[in-house]
């Protein structure tokens, strides 16, 4: 068996009181698209930006591409932030920097190209997600919400990652630019072969983009298996989440707690 | 007992934010003089600090100066003094009031706009996407404006110091009938280079305390728009009063003795 892109085990994080990651251990192979779901509030950001390195785990180890990441710092890190793509979920535009230096920001400096050159690049990627060519002169508050997150989108797949991330890819858009964005997602993603870790509770998004579904509950994954899987996990709690019912054992907790 | 452990409380707070702000400052300082730079952004900064601040600071001086030469007249006219309002001006401006002002006034107009604008960068992901990118937050964002600012506020103090010198001299000869020429010469006679060189030092220190709470207060803000107001508040506040604290330390070191 080949080493996992990603491998998590038993992260822990907490603040405050308050544990949020209690334990995670996950591994994404080469090319799996994994789709964590779970309520707000369960910690599915906290476990992404653990991994990005943007957060710090409390104890826990976390390999990428069999490398131990926790304890990179400075140049070591940046150098390893090149095999990731990251979509935020407000997309996370540079508002004071054009479209295409949004797009080409990390890779201009890394290949030295020259403005003509950075901004063909920057326009060869807006026609990937489906954008023209003027748009790649506007600034990023003169985009609709839909096409901010096209943007991003072209802007987290510009540098060639070998892993993306994906932070709420359809929150705050329409049902038929959420399902643009899923077709894109797969597009960019599947066709090239990358790895992808995304986090969502749009279920509908997560059984198009997926292939592996994970369940986040409580600073705890509580289910994890094969995204066709997922509607037949004989789990009550999975089950009152992906079909969205307002009562069940998720509800009832909280109710006592 | 309870009273104590309070005391205790608020002060290990208190050494923890100053720990925090010590780590702040030497991690952009060491991240920042190494390569890669961003002399794109320096410049930007080095424009917005010192070039937009003039008028600001230009009135400041005028009417500081003006009113310098008013108020020593009516007071030293009590007692024949009049002869060295010339020498008050000038003394009075290039070591207290024009480092200390421009520093205030800077603190007003950059120390808001650097938290403000970090601010919404750390609400809007904008920070953690820099990371994501391959690039350094404190490199592309911190550094710059703690170097311009260290740049850029002597360069504004040495014009305060000019145009309020100049607001006094138009007092003295409009309004309170004092000839040109022996004004300005009483107004050179008495001025040492220490006068000056003292100023310009104080005002790097001032350029340099204004950045840094703004980017410190703008970096680790949280919470949305009232997370951000918070943060302007505070680094306004905090660099007034240290520059009030560091001026009077400054001026100790070198005209203590």
């Amino acid at each position: 068996m080949s080493t996992p892109k990603i491998e998590l085990s038993d992260v822990k994080k907490h603040f405050g009181s308050k544990k949020v990651l209690d334990g995670i251990t996950l591994t994404v192979a080469k090319g799996e698209s994994l789709v964590i779901i779970g309520g707000s509030g369960t910690g599915k950001s906290v476990l992404l930006k653990c991994i990005l390195g943007l957060l710090k785990p409390d104890s826990g180890s976390i390999k990428i591409d069999g490398e131990e990441v926790t304890a990179l710092r400075g140049s070591a890190r940046m150098e390893l932030m090149r095999k990731f793509g990251m979509l935020f979920q407000g997309g996370a535009l540079f508002d004071s920097l054009p479209v295409w230096e949004n797009i080409t920001f990390a890779v201009r400096p890394q290949k030295g190209l020259s403005r003509k050159q950075a901004k063909d690049l920057a326009v060869e990627k807006l026609a990937a997600v489906g954008l023209t060519a003027d748009v790649a002169n506007l600034t990023p508050s003169e985009l609709s919400g839909g096409m901010q997150k096209r943007v991003a989108l072209a802007r987290a797949i510009c540098a060639n990652p070998e892993i993306i991330f994906f932070d709420e890819p359809t929150t705050g858009l329409d049902p038929i630019m959420a399902d643009v964005i899923n077709d894109l997602i797969i597009d960019c993603t599947r066709k090239l072969g990358l790895t992808t870790l995304s986090i969502t509770h749009d279920m509908s998004s997560a059984s198009k983009i997926a292939n592996h579904i994970a369940m986040l509950y409580e600073g705890k994954l509580i289910w994890q298996g094969k995204a066709q899987e997922i509607y037949a996990s004989k789990n009550a709690y999975v089950d009152q989440f992906v079909h969205g019912r307002a009562h069940g054992p998720i509800t009832d907790e909280k109710r006592k707690a | 007992m309870n009273f104590f452990a309070s005391i205790g409380r608020v002060f290990i707070a208190f050494l923890a934010s100053v720990g925090r702000l010590a780590i702040f400052m030497f991690d952009a300082i060491v991240t920042g003089l190494k390569p890669p730079y961003y002399p794109r952004q320096i410049l930007r900064q080095m424009v917005e600090i010192g070039f937009y601040s003039l008028p600001v600071i230009g009135l400041t001086a005028i009417f500081t100066g003006a009113v310098l030469a008013l108020q020593s007249y009516s007071g030293f006219s009590r007692f024949n003094a009049e002869s060295s309002i010339a020498t008050v001006v000038v003394l009075s401006i290039t070591r207290e009031l024009g480092p200390v002002l421009s520093g205030l006034m800077v603190a007003g107009r950059i120390g808001a706009a650097f938290a403000a604008e970090i601010g919404t960068m750390r609400v809007t992901e904008q920070i953690d996407a820099l990371t994501t990118l391959s690039t350094s937050p404190q490199k592309y964002l911190i550094f710059p404006r703690l170097l311009s600012g260290v740049l850029m506020l002597p360069l504004l103090v040495l014009v305060a110091d000019i145009i309020g010198v100049f607001g006094g001299y138009l007092v003295s000869i409009h309004k309170l009938g004092f000839a040109p020429g022996p004004y300005l010469t009483s107004t050179f006679d008495f001025l040492q280079r220490i006068d000056v060189v003292s100023g310009l030092w104080k005002a790097a220190a001032f350029g340099f305390i204004v950045a840094l709470m703004g980017c410190y207060h703008g970096y680790h803000s949280k919470g949305g728009a009232q997370g951000v107001g918070q943060a302007t508040t505070n680094a306004v506040v905090s660099a007034s009063i240290l520059i009030f604290f560091a001026n009077y330390f400054l001026t100790a070191l070198f005209f203590g003795s």
